[in-house]
């Protein structure tokens, strides 16, 4: 796994960023995203889907834990923030879904245990007036971020 | 007058399992949730998520939904479900159960879409609404502005592009540490708010666009209170929860008003959760009289997700013997697919 980190000045770099990560997913990815509230995980869920040719509306899945989208993947976004405890997560059957599509999951900390290795992590955090990320993924797709937003 | 039938219904969308008996002109008879103190000795039960917990729950609402209401299985004519949007795995529950009950004691089952089931709450206490109306939708998981044209047709005019609006509230209340779910909370506070305190930003605030976007302002109140003092927000808390609302409830109304006056709507339904809240209530009612247009909401135990709702939306398709085959599957599916 290889870490970097970026600062994203902007919607533009946001977006880019989302891009630059898109081109290099494969059925089967998990990306997990970590941040406080507000902190752009569902704003880079909604350019990823873009990216990925998903037409439908991508908005929070909080409430009801999980939307489905239909793009060059099925797409699974999960929201994990108002499970109580580990098992819950297996109930959703995440092991089942991962598989078959790409899965992003916000709020992952309380299904850590259940993340396979390779896991795409994502670091979201408020810094100045942008956005901090801090990624640790396969080479490849850090190679593609650092090709679309030089650093 | 035709003859009354009842029927047996079940909503399993998302935490609460319900179940609930209406009859074909409204009345419910019963409405049992899990999440409600339905029983003493059971003190009340907790709202889970999972599914195996409305497995758990089901065959004891059931029971209770028939000991409440006094009638017997026999007397079923039909069996309603809801079959999305939702969650997968809790959908299937319900779905499932309603399935092999309707089979064993030879009822039609009747699909229904969770959010109709909403907008259809409204007929119990008006058992005579018909389309055309204009729904407001707005609940933990959905805010929608969506057109009832007449029962076969709708046309949805504005969704969210992020955040619902109940989870705005939620969101909200969990950066100030007030507790969940946050919206009867923020709303209790904020009566005794100033809602002009702080002016926070309506997105989406643009004429002709009936879409809405609650994230900014998640982040803007984020802003605020890491801008304050701990002091300054604890003394002016209920000033700071009564703008955040200002900003939720505001835009909800001032875009469904605009449709309704744009296209002279008459009526106007507000469902969900969210359709709870005092200040929206008022401010609908409101401005909803200034352009000649009445406006329902459910009574305030139906807003919530109930089954007796899936109950009311099942009455026409069961006079239109509008009936699922015992192959009907729950699907995630966003939005009002399937009517």
């Amino acid at each position: 796994m290889t870490k970097l980190e970026i600062i994203l000045q902007d919607k533009e770099q946001s977006k880019k960023f989302s891009q630059a990560i898109s081109q290099e997913l494969k059925l089967g990815d998990v990306l997990a995203l970590y941040g406080e509230l507000g902190a752009g995980k569902t704003f880079f869920t909604q350019n990823l889907c873009s990216y990925l040719n998903v037409k439908d509306y991508v908005n929070s899945p909080s409430y009801v834990l999980m939307n489905e989208y239909y793009g060059d993947f099925n797409i699974y976004h999960l929201d994990l923030y108002r499970l109580n405890d580990s098992e819950e997560v297996l109930e959703l059957g995440l092991e089942e879904l991962i598989p078959q599509g790409l899965t992003i999951i916000e709020w992952p900390e309380i299904a850590e245990d259940f993340l396979p290795k390779e896991t795409i992590k994502i670091y979201f955090s408020y810094f100045e007036d942008c956005r901090k990320a801090i990624i640790h993924s396969r080479e490849s797709i850090i190679e593609s971020i650092k090709k679309i937003l030089p650093l | 007058m035709i003859e009354k039938k009842y029927i047996l219904a079940f909503e399993t969308s998302c935490d609460d399992t319900s179940v609930a008996i209406v009859d074909t002109n409204y009345k419910v008879y019963a409405n049992t949730t899990s999440s409600q103190p339905i029983h003493n000795d059971f003190g009340g039960v907790v709202p889970e998520l999972a599914s195996r917990l409305h497995i758990k729950n089901i065959t004891y609402l059931v029971d209770t939904a028939f000991k409440k209401s006094g009638l017997k299985i026999s007397q079923i004519d039909a069996v309603a479900v809801s079959v999305n949007p939702g969650l997968i795995g809790s959908l299937l529950v319900g779905v499932s159960f309603a399935k092999s009950l309707a089979y064993s004691i030879n009822r039609p089952l009747i699909a229904i879409n969770h959010m109709i089931g909403h907008v259809n709450a409204n007929k119990i206490e008006n058992p005579n609404l018909k389309p055309p109306y204009l729904g407001l939708i707005v609940s933990g998981g959905h805010t929608e502005i969506v057109n009832f044209i007449n029962e076969d047709e709708i046309e949805i005019i504005g969704k969210t592009r992020d955040d619902a609006a109940g989870e705005a509230f939620d969101k909200i209340a969990k950066l100030l540490d007030l507790g969940y779910p946050g919206g009867p909370i923020i709303d209790k506070l904020a009566k005794k708010g100033n809602p002009d305190f702080v002016k926070f930003p309506q997105a989406m605030n643009i004429k002709e666009n009936y879409d809405f976007s609650f994230s900014g302002l998640k982040t803007s109140v984020r802003n605020y209170l890491k801008k304050n003092t701990e002091e300054f927000i604890k003394k002016n808390l209920t000033d700071i929860v009564a703008s955040a609302q200002e900003a939720i409830t505001e835009i909800l109304v001032k875009k469904t008003i605009n449709y309704a006056k744009k296209y002279k709507i008459k009526t106007i339904i507000v469902a969900g959760g969210v359709s709870a809240n005092s200040s929206l209530r008022e401010k609908i009612s409101l401005e909803s009289a200034k352009i000649n247009c009445r406006v329902f909401f459910p009574p305030i135990e139906y807003c919530m997700d109930n089954a007796a709702m899936i109950g009311c939306a099942a009455v026409e398709k069961l006079f239109k013997n509008d009936f699922a085959n015992l192959e009907l599957n729950a699907f995630s599916t966003k939005g009002l697919k399937i009517l």
